[in-house]
Parts: C-alpha cells; sequence; structure tokens
C-alpha cells in the first residue's frame, strides 16, 4: 500500500505491507531509530511517539493507520539546535542510564506539560504509568519532567501544531 | 572526596556526557546498524518444554522467495557447531539436534531479506517432536524417576550438576546443638529475569575476502565473547571484532553467548552477507539467562538475649537445561558464600546441589554479583524470624550482632575478607531518615485500628570487582582488566578501557578518573569503549566490577602518565624530578611554585624535540593491567514500610529509607541513580516478577503481559542516605555501586509485608508478594509462587 505519513514535519511516501508497525515504519523505512522496539504488546512504552498530537505506542500501531496523519518523535523534539527543555531536564537531572526508554518517556512527557504546566509528582507518575524504566527506578525521570515545567518547559511547541498548554504564562512568571 | 560543583575537575556530580546523543534519540543500539545488502534471521523455537526430535523439513521455508538460508541443527553440526561450551565448563545447544529441553529452545534459523519474511518462513518449518514428560519442579529433579534430561552427556542417569558446599559443618552443628534458640524456614528466591527494555541482538559480517568477523553484539563482555567465538568457531582471534554499541540495560542478561549469535555468524559465513538477528520480547523472557531459583531450607541459632550464633542453608539450584551460569569457575554457586551476611557468627555452614529442570538456562544474571542477591535475602530473612521468635526489633537484633568498625578486615566463617566498613554507623543514619521510633509507634497505632502496616530492615554486605586471578577465572580467562591513556600534543586525552556501558555512564566517570588524577577536565578526556578492536583486553562490565577493577586500571594508568609527565616536566625546567610536587594538573618546584608547567605544557612538549633524559621515550602515554588483589565489599542499611490491604492482599510500599557506602564516590549523581534503578529492582522482585512454569513446563512469564515490572507508581520515592568507608586497597578508594541496590532490597520489602500480617500469625511468605499470594498467606494457606501446580 501507498502511504504518505508527516513525521517532524517533513512527508514521507512509501510502498509498505498492510502488516507492517509504525515503529517498523519509522525505523527501518525513514530511518528515525531514536524510536525503540520493546516488548510488542503495548506495555513498555519504549516506541511511544505522538500520533496527530497523541502519545501511543507505535508497536501497536499499523504504519497504515498513520497514512495522511502526523508523526512526532523523538528526533523532532529539540527545537533547531536548543533542546527542548525537557529533554534538558533528563540531562541535569540524570533521568536516563541506558537511554532506551528515554525518547519514549520525553515524548510523554512532552506531552504531560503541553496540558498540564505544573504537574504534581503523582501526575507526572500516573502520566508515565504505561512505560518501563530498568534503570532509573523513576525517580529522576520524575525530577527531570519537573524540572522541565520548571524552566519553560510548558511552552507551546507549534511545530507539531498543539495548542498551547494551559496556565503557561504562570510557569514563565 | 566528593563534591557537588557542576563541573569538577575531578570527582563530583557533573551530567553524562553520553546524555547529549541519547536525549536527541541518536543513540546506536545493536538493532540501529544496518550495513549495505544486510539480511535478517529468526529462530524457530520448540512449543514442548521437553521431546524427541523426530524430523525437521524445511523444505518449504527453502522455497520461500525471501528466504536465503535455512540452519539447522544438523546442518551446524557438520560444521561442528551444533553445541557450544557454556560459561560453566557444560555445553549448550546451539540448535537442538536430538532433544529439545526448554519451551523456547533454539531450533532453526531463518535468514532472509527482511525481517518479516523471516518471521514468515518460520511458520513453513515442519518439525516433528515426540513429547517427553516435563521435569519442572527443582525439588523433584533428583527424584529417582525423573526423567533425565542431559541423555545427550555419556553415561548420566540422573539430572544432578554439582553439590557445593562452604563453611564448617561439624562446628555448626555443635553451634546448634547448644543454642538456646534455633528457627528454621524454607524459602524460595523464584525463578526472575532481568529483562533489559532492550533485548538481545546481534549483527554479524564475515567478510570473506579478508576472513575478518565483525560482530555488533548486545554484550557486556564484549573481549570474552571475542575470545569464546575463536574457541568455538576456530576463527582466529586476530580476524574477530566485536561491537558493543550502546546498550539498553543489562544487568547480567547480557553475558553470556546466545545461540541466536551463534546463527547470525553462520548466517552471514552462509550467505556472504551481513545478517542481523533481534529477539522480540518473548524470547528474551523465554530463553535468555534467567536469575536465581534458589529453594533454600535456611537455619540460625541464637542465645536467648540475641546473639546470633550460627548459620545455616542448604539450597537446591534450579540452574535450567544447560548449566550456563556466568560464575567463577572455583564457585558454582557463585559468591552464595557470603551468605553469612554483615554478622560476627561463631560458626557457619551451606550446602548447594545444582539440578537439571526443563527450563531456560542461565542462572548468575540480574544484578545480582553472582549470587550475592540469594545470599543477602537468606540471611536477612532468618535474621527477621529470630526476631519474630525472640520478639526483638528487628533493627535492634540487627544492631546488636552487625560486626564493628574495628573488626575490619574481617575474615568470615566461609573465607571471605571483608576490607572495610562501618556498619552501626549506615543503619543509625537509615534509622535516623525513617524517624524509625516514630514508624513503629505509628505502626502500633494503625494495628489498634485494625490496619496492616509493616517496617522492615534489611542490612546487606556486597562482594564485587570480580576477581583476584590466583582465585577466579572465567573458562580459564582470568578476571584482571587493562586500561590505556594516551595525553595527546594539545593536552586533550584518550582513555581505553576493556569494560563497557549498559547505561553506566562510563563515558562520563571514567574521565572524571582521569581528571582527578591528571588534573584536567572530564571533557577532555575521551573515553574508548565496547570495541575489542581499539580497546585492551578485560572481562566485561557485570558483578559491579568496572568501578572495582577498571576504575582501578584506569587510575593506576592515569599515575603512570603522571609520573611520565614529571620526567618531562624535570626536562623542561631542567631541575631533578625528585624536586617537582605535583598539585591538579601541574608539577612545580619544590619550594619555588612559579616555576611549574601544566599537563598541556608537558604533553607538547613530550611530543616536541625537547630533549629527554637517556632513556625516556616521547610521547605521554601508558598502560596497565589491574590485578585485583581482593573484591570489594560495599554495604548499606534499608528500611521499607508497607501498607498492606487485609481485603485483598495488594501491597503498597509507601516509603524506603536506603543508606549506602561504596567507598569513595566518583560520581555522585551517577551513584544515586543506579541505587534508585536498583531499588525498582529489588520491589519488582520482591512484589510481583516471577519467571513461573507450569506441569507441562510452559511458560508463564513469557511476555510483559504475564512477567510485570514496577512502573513509577509503584515505586514510591526513594530516601537515601550515605556514609562512606574507602576501600583501602583499591588505588581511589571505590568499592562498585552498580548491584547493591538489588542485593539489599528484596528482604526489606519482603520483612515488610511479613511484618504488617505479623497480627495475623503470618511469619513469611514466598517472594513475588502478589496480591493472591500475600493474600493466600494471610489464610494460613501460602502458595507455590514458582509453579502453576495446585
Amino acid at each position: 500500500m501507498r502511504i504518505t505519513v508527516t513525521v517532524n514535519g517533513e512527508q514521507h511516501t512509501r510502498d509498505v505491507e498492510p502488516r507492517l508497525l509504525l515503529v517498523h515504519f519509522l525505523r527501518d523505512e525513514l530511518g528515525l531509530t531514536g524510536t525503540h522496539w520493546g516488548c510488542d504488546t503495548s506495555n513498555c512504552g519504549v516506541c511511544t511517539v505522538w500520533l496527530d498530537g497523541t502519545p501511543v505506542k507505535s508497536c501497536t500501531v499499523l504504519a497504515v493507520m498513520a497514512d495522511g496523519h502526523e508523526v512526532r518523535t523523538v528526533e523532532g523534539l529539540a527545537h533547531g539546535a536548543e533542546l527542548d527543555p525537557v529533554q534538558q531536564g533528563f540531562i541535569a537531572c540524570h533521568g536516563l542510564q541506558c537511554g532506551f526508554c528515554t525518547p519514549g518517556m520525553m515524548m510523554t512527557a512532552r506531552w504531560l506539560l503541553d496540558h498540564d504546566a505544573d504537574p504534581s509528582e503523582e501526575d507526572v507518575r500516573e502520566a508515565i504509568s504505561g512505560q518501563m524504566c530498568r534503570c532509573t527506578g523513576y525517580e529522576n525521570i520524575v525530577r527531570a519532567i519537573r524540572w522541565a515545567a520548571g524552566h519553560g518547559g510548558a511552552r507551546g511547541t507549534a511545530d507539531a501544531g498543539t495548542e498551547p498548554a494551559p496556565g503557561r504564562e504562570e510557569v514563565r512568571a | 572526596m566528593t563534591t557537588t560543583e557542576e563541573r569538577p575537575v575531578g570527582f563530583g556530580r557533573m551530567p553524562r556526557k553520553e546524555d547529549a546523543r541519547f536525549v536527541r534519540g541518536h543513540g546506536t543500539y545493536v538493532d540501529d546498524v544496518t550495513l549495505p545488502g544486510m539480511l535478517h534471521g529468526a529462530i524457530l523455537r520448540s512449543p514442548l518444554a521437553h521431546a524427541r526430535i523426530v524430523s525437521v523439513d524445511t523444505s518449504a521455508a527453502e522455497a520461500h522467495p525471501k528466504v536465503r538460508a535455512v540452519i539447522t541443527g544438523e546442518t551446524l553440526a557438520g560444521l561442528g557447531l551444533a553445541w557450544m561450551p557454556t560459561l560453566s565448563s557444560d555445553t549448550q545447544a546451539v540448535l537442538a539436534t536430538d532433544k529439545v529441553r526448554f519451551q523456547g529452545q533454539e531450533v532453526a534459523f531463518v535468514v532472509a531479506e527482511d525481517r518479516y519474511a523471516a518471521r514468515d518462513a518460520l511458520e513453513l518449518i515442519d518439525v516433528e517432536y515426540e513429547p517427553l514428560p516435563a521435569v519442572v519442579d527443582a525439588r523433584r529433579a533428583l527424584d529417582p524417576d525423573a526423567p533425565v534430561i542431559r541423555d545427550d552427556q555419556e553415561g548420566r542417569t540422573d539430572n544432578h550438576i554439582f553439590d557445593w558446599s562452604a563453611g564448617d559443618e561439624a562446628r555448626t552443628d555443635e553451634v546448634f546443638a547448644g543454642a538456646d534458640v534455633v528457627v528454621e524456614q524454607d524459602m524460595l528466591y523464584p525463578r526472575v529475569h532481568p529483562a533489559p527494555l532492550e533485548t538481545c541482538g546481534t549483527v554479524a559480517d564475515m567478510d570473506a575476502i579478508t576472513g575478518k568477523l565483525t560482530v555488533w553484539s548486545t554484550t557486556q563482555a564484549p573481549h570474552a565473547h571475542r575470545t569464546i567465538y575463536a574457541m568455538v568457531a576456530g576463527i582466529p582471534e586476530h580476524k574477530i571484532r566485536i561491537i558493543s554499541p550502546d546498550i539498553g540495560g543489562g544487568f547480567g542478561n547480557k553475558v553470556g553467548i546466545y545461540p541466536g549469535y551463534v546463527c547470525a555468524v553462520v548466517g552471514s559465513i552462509v550467505t556472504g552477507k551481513p545478517v542481523k538477528w533481534v529477539e522480540d520480547r518473548s524470547e528474551n523472557l523465554m530463553s535468555t539467562s534467567f536469575a536465581r531459583d534458589y529453594h533454600m531450607h535456611g537455619g540460625i541459632a541464637a542465645t536467648k538475649d540475641g546473639k546470633i550464633l550460627g548459620l545455616r542453608v542448604h539450597v537446591i539450584a534450579d540452574h535450567g537445561a544447560f548449566n550456563a551460569t556466568a560464575q567463577p569457575t572455583k564457585f558454582p554457586a557463585g559468591f552464595f558464600g557470603v551468605f553469612t551476611g554483615s554478622y560476627d557468627l561463631a560458626a557457619a555452614h551451606c550446602t548447594v546441589t545444582g539440578v537439571y529442570t526443563d527450563k531456560a538456562p542461565g542462572g548468575v544474571a540480574y544484578a545480582c554479583s553472582f549470587r550475592v542477591t540469594e545470599a543477602v535475602y537468606l540471611v536477612e530473612r532468618m535474621v527477621d524470624l529470630l526476631a519474630d521468635r525472640l520478639g526483638t526489633d528487628p533493627a535492634e537484633l540487627r544492631m546488636r550482632n552487625l560486626l564493628r568498625p574495628g573488626q575490619f578486615p574481617y575474615r568470615t566463617r566461609t573465607g571471605w575478607e571483608y576490607d572495610s566498613g562501618d556498619y552501626p554507623r549506615a543503619l543509625r543514619l537509615a534509622m535516623d531518615i525513617a524517624h524509625y521510633a516514630d514508624l513503629r509507634r505509628e505502626q502500633a497505632e494503625k494495628r489498634e485500628r485494625g490496619e496492616l502496616t509493616g517496617i522492615g530492615v534489611s542490612f546487606f554486605t556486597e562482594a564485587v570487582g570480580a576477581g583476584p586471578r590466583g582465585h577466579m577465572d572465567i573458562l580459564g580467562l582470568g578476571m584482571a582488566d587493562g586500561a590505556e591513556l594516551r595525553v595527546h600534543p594539545t593536552g586533550k586525552a584518550v582513555l581505553r578501557i576493556s569494560v563497557q556501558s549498559q547505561g553506566q555512564g562510563h563515558e562520563t566517570t571514567f574521565a572524571q578518573i582521569v581528571a582527578e588524577e591528571l588534573g584536567i577536565p572530564p571533557e577532555d578526556v575521551e573515553v574508548v569503549h565496547g570495541d575489542t578492536d581499539q580497546t585492551p583486553f578485560g572481562l566485561g562490565t557485570y558483578g559491579s566490577r568496572s568501578t572495582p577493577v577498571s576504575g582501578a586500571a584506569t587510575a593506576m594508568v592515569a599515575r603512570k602518565v603522571r609520573e611520565r609527565a614529571r620526567i618531562v616536566a624535570s626536562a623542561m625546567l631542567e631541575v631533578s624530578p625528585d624536586d617537582l610536587e605535583w598539585e591538579k594538573g601541574r608539577w612545580f618546584v619544590t619550594g619555588d611554585p612559579d616555576q611549574g608547567r601544566t599537563m598541556a605544557e608537558i604533553a607538547l612538549a613530550a611530543h616536541s624535540s625537547l630533549e629527554l633524559p637517556e632513556g625516556v621515550e616521547g610521547h605521554l602515554d601508558a598502560s596497565c593491567v589491574y590485578n585485583p588483589p581482593n573484591l570489594t565489599f560495599p554495604f548499606g542499611a534499608y528500611i521499607c514500610v508497607a501498607d498492606v490491604d487485609a481485603g485483598t492482599g495488594q501491597v503498597r510500599v509507601r516509603r524506603f529509607i536506603a543508606v549506602d557506602d561504596c567507598g569513595n564516590r566518583i560520581n555522585p549523581m551517577i551513584v544515586e541513580g543506579q541505587v534508585h534503578g536498583g531499588l525498582a529492582d529489588g520491589l519488582g522482585m520482591a512484589l510481583m516478577q516471577v519467571i513461573a512454569f507450569d506441569e507441562d513446563g510452559n511458560c508463564l512469564g513469557g511476555s510483559f503481559m504475564d512477567y510485570l515490572l514496577p512502573t513509577s507508581v509503584e515505586c514510591p520515592s526513594w530516601e537515601l542516605g550515605e556514609t562512606v568507608t574507602p576501600s583501602p586497597h583499591h588505588p581511589i578508594g571505590a568499592k562498585g555501586i552498580g548491584e547493591s541496590a538489588t542485593v539489599g532490597s528484596p528482604a526489606a520489602v519482603v520483612n515488610a509485608v511479613v511484618d504488617a500480617l505479623k497480627p495475623l500469625g503470618v511469619h513469611h511468605v514466598d517472594m513475588p508478594l502478589t496480591p493472591a499470594a500475600v493474600w493466600r498467606a494471610a489464610q494460613g494457606r501460602p502458595l507455590r509462587t514458582d509453579l502453576a501446580i495446585t
């Protein structure tokens, strides 16, 4: 099947098998290997990307389901040369070790901060509870996301067409 | 020695150098490697736990238009590769020829043009099996009527692998006979799996013209793998290059050599193309190294006023179908001999009997320091059982029996020499952070109201940094590690190390060690690791050995370079080397501090036409091999607070306090991160993780739907504390931290839950403490958690 998917703002047209998973489409067809493949059962979340502005587990989405839609991956998280506050937070708070879960965690974190400018620790834990990390015990991931919230992390992410997050002014102040 | 400055020259907190690529999604994991013309492999696995192979028909698979090769056990037998040696001097089938011995065992390997086609072709292979009864229960494996699993071994009539013992049996019996109180308990440390989020995989590329084999592989021990490939496949070792790129977590899962690796190599040789094989999650959980599976019967003896006298344990160790445990040769039970823990005992004795079962091979894997995890769990549960029997507070009982600082170095009753420690200080700090007395008051109030709250204490001594070459080796390979350091003319340095990172942050911490020794910024030190063509030999990263062994090698090689720099500086300043003193980054003339040269100045001079003293070569580099004189022994005190829902058996860990002492900390941020991760692992093992089997040997933990791992909502916010007791024999006084928390935490969680259930008359519950297991224990009908057999 011929599909056209907009990934990180760029259109890609490919002929794919109907059964091809989105995660393999991104990795093997487009070479975007920042999105990882971990479990096939939607449990681990290392394959988390955005589909039309919402985090999904790309190991249980068919590439053909993304035809005509917009996907955002970790490669589309930075603003040019400038890292997104979420990325900065993961570095500053040591929110990653092996780095395998990190792209998926950051995509969910970005989404959370777009919808909640100042999430509590509990909110953050709930938001990432569908994803696993085997290295950090989650402690520093939670800190990283809250760090991002306090460092301009709630600003709109216009390149993915997302609505500005409510409460962003307060965070900036 | 630790600081909190943001950009240290040497030790201290600093962000990791490797993070820049990971947060951009630019890491390079094995599955990210794509080579021109690369083919894809997939493995056909046995659906049965024990069966004779009658026939394997691959004709339909071979006819698939995208299939390039189908490899079976028979193919490999023709090459002498159907079986390979394990790290425990046993053999393991690469692809089954005679029988399958566990569900998920490798039977055939397909090489195809893409990964989907390779999977399709597996469906086309027709294998006829003759089912055999499976041995699932380790406690029954030695029954006279048990089916013999390893009938490939000539003359074998049972499933017995080894008997091993440590300590003094007669003396221990004597102590037990004379003790006021003896408590005994059966307990299980269930089979678990490390489950790194990146599964195992490899890309093998045999260049038919040069004869050079390049293997990108998820390996924690690239140099050991190279040597073993050379031994197994007969490929000259200098023609093998193993690259261990970014690794998505290891935890022990990526120490051994798996059949898939070997098949990919054979696939590349057969097809003349690079072959990638990456297992899926079910394959990872069902076939690669499990951990634990220790069935223990423990006994503890004490006086009536709580002086612990002796400890003994008998273990039935389930090693699965092939004894593939990665363990130092002389210790088939790994370091289980440290089961005397942190206490001053009069006598101790253990026996371990290893058995074959129809389960996946493995044994030492999962952040366990060669079975210290099982040992610590045993002793810390026994101490709690004793406290329970004596009606003594478990923290108080431990405080009374812990080794005292003045007893170090301490030789244990089983022959280990603990290097240094201040155990009471660590336990006191943990109790202070927890507000222990307040917690006990709160618990009493809750009990009045009928609520179940428990407080669990554990104290552990780790044994890490394998190991002294005179006592330890793996397949004859000594456990020493090399380091090479070169300072370039402009004063920037490159360090090459034998260990590699699966997330530990070597590129940062090892640069910090060089920075500390040479006084140059860590940013100026490039760390090269994970490539056998570019690094010195060494046994790799597991058993928390990177800092104890390679960290020491790094400090030593940097000191060698510093001494070389001294000679160059003496030539530059026209003084004797003896007249020079070192301050961080600079040699200067004694009594005239203005007369000095920085490392950068010295480096340039070392590469210049400067006349050097006779016998001194130019340039500024050195290499060394570090052969550790002893293990290092980190320790810690953990306290867990858990609430139990009496109606459902649901456990919620409300607080967890961890005080760790790993000697001097190179980068405290990274140390704390590793502790956090280990605590989550320990909590997971205690509460939810188990690879169980049904009576036919079907694996019941073959996906993340069944094999549960802790998420952010089960984990509390970890509360850490630290004490620092440097190792006296390590060049920088460091000990190793990677596995401490995994070793120490499960007992704290179980002790907390059992403490919570105490009003219900419960004295022990086996892990994992699932709602069902807890509820059944509360009903007085405990579950066997490792088997789905009622």
